[in-house]
């Protein structure tokens, strides 16, 4: 058995110099780029001494409200990653045409659309939604922090140990090009061999542990943590769809942890699930990966329609028109999008009978969600509308969504499917619902909040830039690949024969680079709102006038978010209170119980990348080890009962003296 | 608030029960009589099916597969009632609301991939001469 | 103090002055983990559903399956289902000793059922029945063996616990972990149901 015992291999897998694409001038450039960028900040971190500050309120922190923040700035770090695959996908097409191979081979070209959606939905999507789920919904509950604050620090770690995995793939190795859902057959061991499906396996099971985990603690935070006569039906609607969210996330996402164990399987030990041979099945695949598919797509628009809710009745100054009614949606929306699965696979051949029952079911979605859209457009009637920020991207969204949404409803007709599954006209259509929907939602969401987090608002010219490029670009981008789609064009091709439709690949080229303009007018956004944050400065706590209870505490929050325990009496309780006349309670504090910091979470993540990066390359030493590890330090973790602390009377009166002092100058 | 007179309820239970007892669902630990009566509920609706498939007093399959899996959902519920200590209170009905929804799910999971499936296979796999021995 | 309080007494109050107790979610946060993997073994069942019959002209349930070993390991996890009952009334009484005997016991029934499932799978395995076989005995080893891991799993959980309490004795936050392995265990017997049912009871009739 040892004789053809080889030491590298014991020690490095299947991993070798070859892994490195040194080979490969695009990612070179790439490589260094990121390695100059990571020294550079390292370097200044380590000359300003921030590693201290760093790891002491940020790494280690159970502070919602900073986990909250890292989703958002991971979500934004990574979109850029994604961004920049998009820009080589469109020049790629835009030029390959003919005799024209383009610049990206289909080997290169295939990892990169694969990376694309990956990362947007798992990297850049959820960790925004998730960020400022949990960044907000604390805070509207009138909590001080959410059910399980150890927790939150974990799955915000396990998250961004997928996307360090994945980011991984681009340096060593090379990532899946089987399309972001990795079907079977192709991604099986046959037609797949390489490292490329491990990594997008590993990293999405990471960052899924993440993700589930999170769900469950914000469920929990809702249901447990609200405070005193903040009944269900007076909640804020951005909390009532994280909640939905959040259930759907607790009850969709073990579904794609098991199916891709199923496909781990395949790959590692030889069974035969979605095999081709002794009686696998890879269109169960197809099956079981939609049915958490269908709801993720929920579990992103929802936060947003939340944002939404919120950001038009205070830039309306009204009430939201038919709250109830906005609730009730909510919650058929989320029941509904567990029985629509179907409709990603109508041309799969499950027969008229099957099509027919998810296609209706797939219609009947437009309902509450075209009500959502009445609700809005009524409380803007009529009301006193103030055109910020947040209230641009709304409407933005409005009118965009809703072409999204008719997109969606064609497609939900069998017959109308088989003509255009899997062409460019489903592309428009879903990019037209996450652009259009989740992103100008995230944006919008991050404009309306960012005062409340850092105690600036965001500069205005520049999110107006941003905002023109974003919207105009989209726009320009993907309302070529409509057409194209009528036209028959399918997805993910690396290059095209009929000339006659490059035209509309250029058109959607430079929508692109307008995007572009929009991503970078978003940073120097930040950079100049960072710079005259004096005169960006909140003071009152309560900058868009807000409705809330997030607006009744100081800009950026204490750690322990009130003082006091509000208690709520109506709908939109900051309004209420502010309209009734309460008096802030300058005195009679008393300590406040808090959660600990502890770096457990952020070990337990770089224990996950080590046990991800050898499964990948079958360095099994290291991966039993990094195993035993992650359970020797979780059950080493459970051994500390000593978890909480009092924030001193003292500190509580000094923050607040200090908040006193801001009001009055305000 | 529910949780601020629920908590002063646990304490006054604890008193009467003499013990530091902290949380607030006394029905979680369940009662002696409890356990004792779902685990015979349990032994006796294993033990019917085990024998109705080894011993096959009925000669009919279907019927056997309806009557085993009748009694399985049976246990289940015994199981939630008894051990699991499911009931309309415990933390005010929303591990109750979890349950239903989950169930629900369960079932669209399961009944939607065999109706699937099932009509796929149908529609789209060719019979092979030994699938075709083992079909009814 | 209480005299600002006192002020607005007509008015509403928007405050509490007291710290809020009585907020703890473990039990409900545990019991939504439960449901979550509730859905992990629902798509272990219906890959079984589905694939359970593709047998590739190899071995089938009947082939297979030996009842009375079914018969003896089920006892095992029902056995151990009500040791655990016994402890956790024993956690309600206060006694600590009786409760970490009852979960010895309890944790040795899991070790045997443990145990039989490995012997069922090596014995499988060497007659040439192994997950790579077909894709019936693909989804059989998946559902089955995620089941037993859970199972070890509980074990390991259950021996940490047992030092905890040992250490701390039955202080509140080890009765609610305690309470939260209970919620865990019996779980992981209604899911046992499912198992012998769908896969060893029906898959052998004939």
């Amino acid at each position: 058995m040892f004789q053809n015992l080889d030491l590298a291999k014991l020690l490095f897998g299947r991993l070798t110099l070859q892994a490195i694409p040194y080979h490969e001038p695009i990612l070179i450039a790439t490589f260094a780029v990121v390695a100059l960028g990571g020294l550079t900040v390292l370097g200044a971190m380590t000359y300003f001494r921030l590693w201290g500050p760093f790891w002491r309120d940020w790494v280690t922190t159970v502070d919602h409200k900073r986990i909250g923040i890292m989703y958002c700035v991971l979500g934004l770090v990574m979109l850029l990653r994604g961004f920049a695959d998009a820009l080589m996908m469109r020049s790629q097409q835009a030029v390959a045409f003919g005799d024209n191979a383009g610049w990206l081979p289909p080997h290169h070209y295939d990892q990169i659309f694969t990376a694309h959606g990956v990362i947007m939905i798992f990297f850049v999507a959820m960790p925004l939604v998730t960020g400022l789920m949990n960044f907000a919904v604390p805070l509207q509950i009138g909590a001080r922090d959410v059910a399980f604050p150890f927790l939150n620090n974990f799955s915000f770690w396990m998250t961004a140990a997928g996307a360090v995995l994945l980011m991984a793939s681009l340096f060593i190795g090379e990532f899946a090009r089987t399309g972001w859902l990795a079907y079977p057959p192709l991604s099986g061991a046959d037609y797949s061999p390489g490292v490329g499906v491990d990594y997008f396996i590993w990293s999405l099971q990471i960052a899924g542990v993440g993700t589930t985990l999170s769900g469950i603690n914000l469920v929990a935070t809702i249901v447990k943590m609200r405070a005193p006569g903040l009944t269900m039906m007076k909640l804020p609607v951005f909390t009532w769809t994280s909640l939905c969210t959040n259930v759907l996330i607790v009850a969709s996402f073990p579904v794609l942890t098991a199916v891709l164990c199923l496909l781990a399987l395949d790959r590692y030990v030889g069974t035969n699930f979605f095999t081709n041979d002794l009686g696998g099945n890879p269109m169960m695949y197809f099956n079981l990966i939609w049915i958490w598919g269908h709801p993720e797509v929920y579990i992103l628009i929802l936060p947003a329609f939340g944002i939404f809710s919120e950001i038009v009745s205070t830039f309306s100054g009204k009430r939201l028109f038919g709250y109830a009614s906005m609730v009730y949606a909510t919650v058929v929306i989320t029941i509904l999008s567990y029985l629509v699965w179907l409709h990603h696979f109508f041309t799969m051949g499950s027969g008229a009978t099957v099509n027919s029952f998810f296609g209706i079911t797939t219609m009947i979605i437009s309902i509450p969600t075209g009500a959502k859209i009445f609700n809005w457009l009524f409380t803007m009637y009529r009301g006193r509308i103030r055109f910020e920020l947040p209230m641009m991207w709304t409407i933005a969204f409005m009118i965009t969504f809703v072409i999204g949404g008719m997109t969606g409803v064609l497609l939900a007709v069998p017959p109308a499917d088989f003509i255009l599954h899997n062409s460019l006209f489903l592309v428009a259509h879903f990019h037209n619902v996450i652009i259009g929907g989740v992103l100008f939602g995230m944006f919008a969401g991050i404009n309306f909040w960012f005062p409340k987090a850092f105690g600036f608002r965001l500069d205005p010219f520049w999110g107006k830039m941003s905002f023109w490029f974003w919207v105009s670009g989209f726009y320009v981008a993907f309302m070529p690949l409509y057409l194209l789609g009528l036209m028959g064009v399918t997805r993910r091709a690396n290059r095209f024969d009929d000339p006659s439709l490059q035209i509309w690949f250029v058109i959607a080229a430079f929508g692109a680079l307008l995007i572009l303009i929009g991503i970078l007018s978003t940073i120097v956004q930040f950079v100049v709102s960072v710079r005259r944050r004096e005169a960006l400065a909140d003071t009152t706590g309560d900058p868009w006038h807000g409705r809330t209870l997030e607006w009744s505490t100081a800009s950026p929050p204490p750690a322990y978010n009130f003082a006091f325990t509000p208690v709520i009496h109506d709908h939109d309780a900051w309004s209420d209170m502010k309209t009734r006349g309460y008096e802030r309670p300058m005195e009679g504090f008393r300590p406040i119980h808090m959660p600990r910091n502890t770096g457990v979470g952020a070990i337990l993540s770089g224990l996950s990348v080590a046990l991800g990066f050898a499964l990948v390359w079958y360095i099994w030493w290291l991966a039993a080890a990094s195993f035993v590890a992650i359970l020797a330090v979780a059950i080493w973790h459970t051994f500390n009962y000593d978890r909480e602390y009092y924030v001193p009377v003292d500190e509580v009166a000094r923050q607040e003296a200090e908040r006193t002092r801001l009001l009055a100058a305000a | 608030m529910s949780a601020a007179t629920g908590h002063a309820e646990t304490g006054a239970r604890a008193e009467t029960h003499g013990s530091r007892d902290g949380h607030h669902d006394e029905a979680a630990h369940g009662t002696l009589r409890g356990y004792l009566t779902g685990f015979v509920l349990a032994v006796v609706l294993t033990a019917i099916p085990f024998w109705l498939v080894m011993a096959e007093p009925i000669a009919d399959p279907r019927l056997t597969t309806v009557l085993v899996i009748a009694f399985a959902v049976a246990q289940i519920i015994v199981h939630m009632i008894y051990f699991l200590h499911m009931n309309t209170r415990s933390e005010g009905g929303w591990t109750l609301l979890a349950l239903i929804f989950t169930v629900v799910l369960v079932v669209i999971t399961l009944a939607g991939s065999l109706w699937i499936m099932y009509h796929l296979n149908a529609n789209m796999m060719p019979v092979h001469a030994h699938d075709a021995r083992t079909m009814p | 103090m209480a005299n600002a309080m006192q002020a607005r007494a007509d008015g509403p109050t928007f405050y509490v002055r007291e710290e809020e107790h009585g907020h703890n979610a473990t039990m409900l946060g545990f019991w939504i983990y439960l449901m979550s993997d509730c859905l992990i073994f629902a798509v272990l069942f219906a890959t079984y559903g589905v694939l359970g019959r593709n047998y590739a002209a190899g071995p089938s349930g009947v082939d297979l399956f030996d009842l009375k070993l079914v018969a003896l390991n089920t006892s095992m996890l029902l056995l151990s289902s009500i040791t655990y009952g016994f402890a956790m009334l024993e956690m309600a009484r206060d006694r600590m000793r009786a409760t970490l005997g009852w979960l010895a016991v309890t944790g040795l029934f899991g070790v045997a059922f443990v145990g039989l499932e490995l012997y069922e799978f090596s014995h499988l395995i060497h007659e040439g029945a192994t997950p790579q076989r077909s894709a019936f005995l693909s989804s059989f080893f998946a559902l089955v063996g995620t089941h037993g891991l859970h199972v070890s799993f509980g074990i390991l959980w259950l021996v940490t616990l047992m030092v905890q309490v040992g250490r701390r004795g039955l202080v509140e936050a080890n009765r609610r972990r305690l309470m939260c392995l209970s919620l865990f265990w019996h779980f992981l017997d209604v899911v046992w149901i499912g198992v012998f049912t769908f896969v060893y009871l029906m898959g052998v009739i004939r």
